[in-house]
């Protein structure tokens, strides 16, 4: 910095101040992020590599594991196809009741996780609305796997199209249109000209809701009624391991859904790097 | 009007109207119905059982003390992300993610961990007469960490953009650096800031799977909201579970509305310059 505009080369006293807010900053990132990461892996590994393997090959382990994969792999791809479908309807068109629409869109987030697995009790659930019905016809929603992937769908709901509504809004459509202009047809212009351009903010889209689908824990527990090899996932797992005084299972568990956290933050961290102009600045994620 | 180029209107529109109603409003109807059974009287004796009580207040409560704490964090962090350069700065500028993407259930038994009588943070603790696990101030630990986000977050694209003009031109009109931060930059941030402490606060009113480990759970003391209606779910009431489900829509609702109306008060601060 050129040295005759003041402010740019401080003095001793602001230096100090610098220092004094940085340090300050980084014990607290340390006391509060680093060192909860850092505790999952030490507890998991506190007796040594063998239990830590022998707890995690336990079949309830893989059950649960198993489980949170296949909630993950219903529930993801439908909110994919969900939030393309709002960010094209939000974006390329006007019509009334548009705000609306966007609200309603966010409204999962602002809900407490364990409200939106009650939500779905009071449907489904022994004594909800279509209860009675489903107990009739020997189908099981609340306190099976159906359950399960209808709380992770509604809570997963916003991700994606949130990533891809700002960016779709910033973009505009003059490429779409002349594409079609060019005889272009509807799905060739998405396939062609939209999707490669929504590709990156796509895909950190979905990680973040993948991240959501597979560690969600308050609304899968009060649908999930916790039937060991069943109905628990990971998560799950964790905290029935946890409440059995199985400490070393328990962070076993959580060390896996650790790494999946710390995956998910380095391919999303390296997509802003990398593309940061392709994936709109956006709004913090909810819950 | 414009004549509509692009196709795709009805089938774009209608899938995610449809796709809205089933997932979203038809459950949200199903919570509004079960929660109206009980009737206005029923709920009056819900909302005012001393345990209910006691649960929506430091749900709430602690959100708002702990939604402020990550507004003074949040501001420090944000400030020293965006504006000095130091070794590791962009490691920790990711990490600042790590409770959004941590599962709450494992945040909820590091950090009871962390801070047990025998753990790292909690035998430092534990001599100044400073418990937290299991207490009302371990429920505001767990608040702060799965909030502590949003203030940096929302904050740190408006501290990038903000002028460093105005800065300079309150400098160089004699103002001191600590009066140009309270003075000029704090009334231009605030309203950023209330928008942060509003996302905290919503989320951490509703917090459950972080909480409910390092809380222990104590009638009367450290139990929070959401754990009264997994126990009443547990016990099949239905309506007594959606009505406190309500209610607690409902008073975060209103500390939310109450914050935007703060905002708008506070933008007319910033206009007016203090």
């Amino acid at each position: 910095m050129s040295a005759h505009v003041p402010s740019r080369s401080p003095g001793w006293p602001r230096r100090l101040v610098h220092g004094v807010l940085i340090t300050l900053a980084l014990v607290f990132l340390v006391c509060f992020l680093v060192l909860p990461l850092l505790t999952v892996f030490v507890e998991a590994f506190r007796q040594g590599v063998a239990p830590y393997l022998a707890s995690i090959r336990q079949p309830e382990a893989w059950s649960a594991i198993r489980l949170t994969l296949l909630v993950a792999v219903i529930a993801v791809p439908l909110n994919v196809v969900f939030g393309v479908a709002a960010a094209w309807a939000m974006t390329r068109f006007q019509f009334r009741g548009k705000a609306l629409l966007g609200a309603l869109i966010d409204l999962p987030f602002s809900v407490s996780p364990v409200i939106s697995g009650l939500i779905y009790v009071l449907l489904f659930g022994t004594k909800g609305w279509f209860g009675p019905w489903l107990d009739a016809h020997g189908i099981k929603i609340i306190y099976a796997v159906p359950g399960l992937v209808l709380v992770t769908i509604f809570i997963t709901l916003p991700f994606v199209a949130r990533e891809l509504i700002p960016l779709m809004q910033t973009q505009g459509s003059e490429e779409e249109e002349a594409a079609r202009v060019l005889g272009a047809g509807g799905w060739q212009t998405f396939f062609r000209v939209t999707l490669p351009n929504i590709r990156w903010a796509l895909l950190s889209g979905v990680l973040l809701c993948n991240a959501r689908a597979m560690g969600e824990f308050g609304a899968v527990s009060a649908v999930s009624g916790h039937i060991r090899g069943l109905t628990t996932t990971m998560p799950l797992e964790v905290e029935m391991r946890y409440n059995e005084y199985d400490y070393v299972g328990a962070f076993a568990v959580a060390s896996l859904l650790a790494l999946l956290a710390l995956l998910t933050l380095a391919v999303k961290t390296l997509l802003e790097w990398r593309y940061g102009d392709e994936i709109a600045s956006h709004a913090p994620g909810g819950h | 009007m414009r004549r509509r180029v692009l196709p795709g209107f009805g089938l774009s529109l209608g899938y995610t109207l449809t796709y809205l109603s089933l997932i979203v409003l038809l459950p949200l109807a199903a919570l509004a119905w079960t929660a109206s059974g009980i009737g206005i009287e029923g709920l009056i004796r819900l909302l005012s059982g001393p345990r209910t009580l006691s649960a929506l207040r430091l749900s709430l409560g602690g959100a708002l003390v702990a939604a402020s704490i990550n507004v003074v964090i949040g501001l420090l962090v944000g400030w020293v992300l965006v504006r000095y350069r130091f070794p590791g700065r962009r490691l920790f500028d990711a990490l600042v993610d790590l409770p959004f993407a941590l599962p709450t259930a494992v945040a909820g038994i590091a950090l009871t961990t962390l801070y047990a009588p025998n753990g790292w943070l909690g035998s430092w603790l534990e001599p100044l007469g400073i418990k937290v696990a299991y207490t009302p101030l371990g429920v505001l630990v767990a608040m702060v960490f799965v909030g502590f986000p949003f203030v940096v977050r929302t904050l740190q694209p408006v501290l990038a953009s903000l002028e460093r003009d105005v800065e300079e031109a309150a400098e160089s009109l004699g103002a001191r650096r600590w009066q140009t931060f309270f003075r000029v930059i704090l009334p231009i941030l605030a309203p950023t800031l209330l928008t942060g402490f509003a996302l905290a606060l919503a989320r951490a009113a509703g917090e459950y799977g972080s909480v409910i480990f390092i809380a222990s759970n104590i009638p009367m003391r450290s139990e929070i909201a959401p754990l009264l209606i997994v126990q009443k779910l547990e016990q099949f009431d239905y309506a007594g579970a959606a009505a406190l489900g309500v209610a607690m829509l409902l008073l975060s609702f209103l500390l939310l509305v109450m914050v935007a109306l703060l905002q708008r008060w506070s933008h007319r601060w910033a206009e007016s310059g203090a």
